[in-house]
């Protein structure tokens, strides 16, 4: 850890806020003592004495760490759009705890080797990085990689995000593998066949700026075929990526009636914005899958609400401004959204959707934490890590991308006014955030 | 950065009295009697894909008002080696250019040179988005053989999907209140290009878009986009090509336009391109006099 504001050994009391954890059934005023990187204890107000530190949380939410399962931090080898050291910054200033970190860098992460290099402390992380290595050697879909070996090196889950495992036998190759290992499957959910060349989501507004569409069915076809195999092959965990369609969605809630073990997150773009906001060719606006339709954001809406979205992950996709000032159709897909993912859902969901804030908690905590199995994660009971997540869900605030401690600016939500803020990020019992 | 006055990047945030003004001004334009509107001026004609009428006309129209230019092709500039869209035009701007014609294959690159760069962008074409010169042109065309827009019906028949010529088209039109019909197999025509603008409808049926239809816009079938598309040539044809008996359906004074480059035998056959009604040549030769107002527009002499 970069930051060392309490020593080791040291407790620290938070004391006087208000805790949401949701895995514990605690939505109350409570007090929490945090000592050698543990919950030492959770009580009612004013029953714990004697700590080295005090954080005084009065009128704030006090949660388990923030999860998230999808972040992209360009390291190895593009480190001028990101680093792991500015990435993980970011994700401390979001209220992110614990990154779940993908594949697709240059080299691809599909040995174990890389997985231990990323997990060293020379990286410089802020946050707990959890690396997700590729299911197939340099993610081209062929030749699965060596999952146990991959696993024992800390990965927590296989996926080629970027790009889909599209073949049906390399599929049920590697939910079968998974399912010996208790390893989830992570699916990039889209049928390249029928999206090359798209820039954004087929529709009235791609029809209008001609740029070719990308259909729903590219995304639910894949999530469909996906399910039946999950739905067969016992045991096996399958985990749908940034999923953005109504009919994908049916596709999950479907696998979940059959007590397959199938997950999912979305992003906080797909509930905020739909392809209507892309404007004339502004290149923020772009990523894959791409801003969906009104319809398809309804449904992620209710998704959420009703327990069928299991996370929510930003996608995090930092690009550097030669990789997005250019043409639509050639610039680079994705968006940053570590440090905007809270606010947008306390905004969009909780305030303008009216959902309880102990469902934001979980979607941000317990959800993600089962999704990969994150033992001692997502939750502040007694002997679990001392990740704290603390915020103010009333604080107004603007989101400036200048502000941003990514590397890149890559953002569509510049100048926006949010509601709820990150006050501080508490990794193994020390303050990483504010630094 | 909004781009230059004088940009001209589609017609969609165009209004009706501008676009009126530009063809009013087109109508006083004559190619054979010069007027030096543009003396001294630096027109760059920025061709990322072939042109053969556009360019063209453009070349010919900055000439005839007097100014220089400059042809840059993909082949045989930086582009090839690799050079962006912005530092080209970056390089353009610090050679002293006045005006940057753009043709693209990519939509909306116009806009990115025009947002990043402050000199005049004119489209000459972006991908599958706009094509704008061409929709003024024609709307001289068809003002020069109708009286006005007024209660007009155009029907475009063809490839909508891969058309910027249409989608410029629906949008001049609908601002003007012409009921336009697209026709076409799905393929091609689909259900969504009817929300381009108002006014527009889609018929899958020829005879349905041709019967009292009173100016025909034919497109070619885009072969080079159709990016693993399979269309069914003879069925194509059966179905859609415009012939002397279909062209009957219409009215009697219906015109045939035709952006080009024209496939006889595929979207037409050649009595159609030969036709007494067919004003394609004439699409042409008024693509000059359209193109020296857009020019004089960009420069702020169009008075």
């Amino acid at each position: 850890m970069g930051n060392h504001k309490s020593k080791s050994g040291s407790s620290l009391l938070i004391k006087g806020g208000h805790l949401i954890d949701p895995a514990a059934r605690i939505d109350a005023p409570m007090d929490i003592l945090l000592k050698d990187g543990r919950v030492a204890e959770v009580a009612a107000p004013n029953q714990i004495k004697g700590a080295d530190e005090k954080f005084d949380a009065r009128g704030l939410i006090v949660a388990p760490g923030f999860i998230d399962l999808h972040v992209h931090l360009r390291e190895p080898g593009q480190v001028y759009k990101e680093t792991i050291a500015t990435g993980t910054a970011a994700a401390a200033a979001g209220g992110f705890t614990s990154v779940c970190i993908m594949p697709n860098t240059a080299p691809v992460v599909d040995s174990p080797e890389w997985v231990h290099w990323l997990r060293e402390p020379e990286r410089g992380a802020q946050v707990s990085v959890f690396p997700i290595a590729a299911a197939t050697l340099a993610s081209k879909g062929a030749i699965l990689t060596d999952f146990r070996a991959l696993q024992r090196a800390g990965a927590i889950a296989v996926t080629d995000d970027g790009k889909p495992i599209l073949d049906d036998d390399i599929m049920r190759e590697a939910l079968t593998r998974g399912a010996e290992l208790n390893l989830p499957i992570v699916q990039h959910a889209e049928d390249v066949r029928m999206t090359e060349n798209c820039a954004m989501h087929a529709g009235a507004k791609s029809f209008r700026l001609g740029l070719r569409g990308m259909t729903a069915a590219a995304e639910a076809s894949v999530v469909e075929r996906d399910v039946h195999l999950a739905m067969q092959i016992a045991k096996s965990r399958y985990h749908v990526a940034h999923l953005s369609t109504a009919d994908a969605l049916k596709a999950v809630r479907r696998g979940k009636r059959a007590n397959a073990r199938v997950t999912c997150e979305v992003t906080p773009h797909h509930f905020s914005l739909t392809d209507e906001d892309v404007g004339d060719y502004d290149t923020n606006y772009k990523m894959n899958p791409p801003l969906r339709s009104a319809s398809d954001l309804e449904a992620i809406l209710a998704a959420l609400a009703d327990g069928t979205v299991d996370a929510i992950a930003t996608d995090h996709a930092p690009h550097a401004a030669h990789d997005k000032e250019i043409e639509f159709e050639r610039a680079a897909f994705g968006i940053t959204g570590l440090e905007t993912a809270l606010a947008l859902a306390i905004t969009k969901l909780h305030r303008e959707k009216r959902m309880p804030l102990a469902r934001v908690v979980e979607l941000f905590t317990a959800g993600p934490a089962r999704c990969f199995d994150l033992r001692g994660r997502g939750s502040l009971g007694r002997g679990c890590h001392a990740d704290v997540t603390i915020f103010d869900p009333k604080k107004k605030w603007i989101f400036e991308r200048a502000k941003s401690l990514s590397k890149s600016r890559n953002t569509p939500f510049d100048g926006w006014k949010l509601t709820g803020r990150v006050v501080a990020t508490i990794v193994s019992g020390k303050i990483v955030y504010p630094a | 950065m909004n781009p230059a006055r004088g940009s001209l990047l589609g017609i969609e945030h165009l209004d009706t009295a501008e676009i009126l003004k530009i063809l009013k001004f087109a109508r006083r334009m004559n190619p054979d009697k010069p007027r030096p509107l543009l003396k001294g001026k630096r027109v760059v004609l920025l061709f990322y894909e072939a042109s053969t009428r556009t360019r063209s006309s453009f070349e010919i129209a900055a000439k005839v008002m007097g100014a220089h230019t400059v042809l840059i092709q993909s082949a045989g500039s930086s582009i090839e080696k690799g050079e962006s869209l912005l530092d080209t035009g970056y390089t353009l701007r610090a050679v002293g250019a006045d005006i940057i014609v753009i043709r693209h294959p990519n939509a909306g690159a116009p806009l990115v040179m025009a947002q990043h760069i402050d000199v005049p962008v004119i489209n000459a074409g972006d991908g599958l988005h706009e094509h704008p010169s061409q929709a003024l042109l024609d709307a001289y065309t068809i003002l020069r053989n109708k009286k006005s827009f007024k209660g007009l019906q155009v029907s475009i028949v063809g490839d909508i999907f891969h058309s910027r010529v249409a989608r410029s088209a629906c949008h001049l039109l609908g601002k003007f209140g012409v009921k336009v019909i697209l026709c076409g197999p799905p393929e091609l025509v689909p259900d969504i290009a009817a929300t381009i603008a108002p006014g527009v409808r889609v018929t899958r049926h020829l005879e349905d878009a041709l019967r009292g239809t009173d100016v025909i816009m034919l497109l070619r079938v885009q072969k080079e986009r159709l990016a693993g598309m399979q269309i069914d040539l003879p069925d194509y044809i059966s179905r859609y090509q415009m012939t002397t008996a279909r062209l009957k359906m219409a009215k009697k004074d219906a015109i045939v336009l035709h952006p080009g480059p024209i496939i006889r035998g595929l979207e037409l056959t050649s009595e159609i391109a030969d036709g007494a009604q067919t004003r394609i040549l004439d699409e042409v030769h008024n693509g000059v006099p359209t193109r020296m107002a857009i020019l004089a527009r960009a420069v702020g002499r169009m008075r």
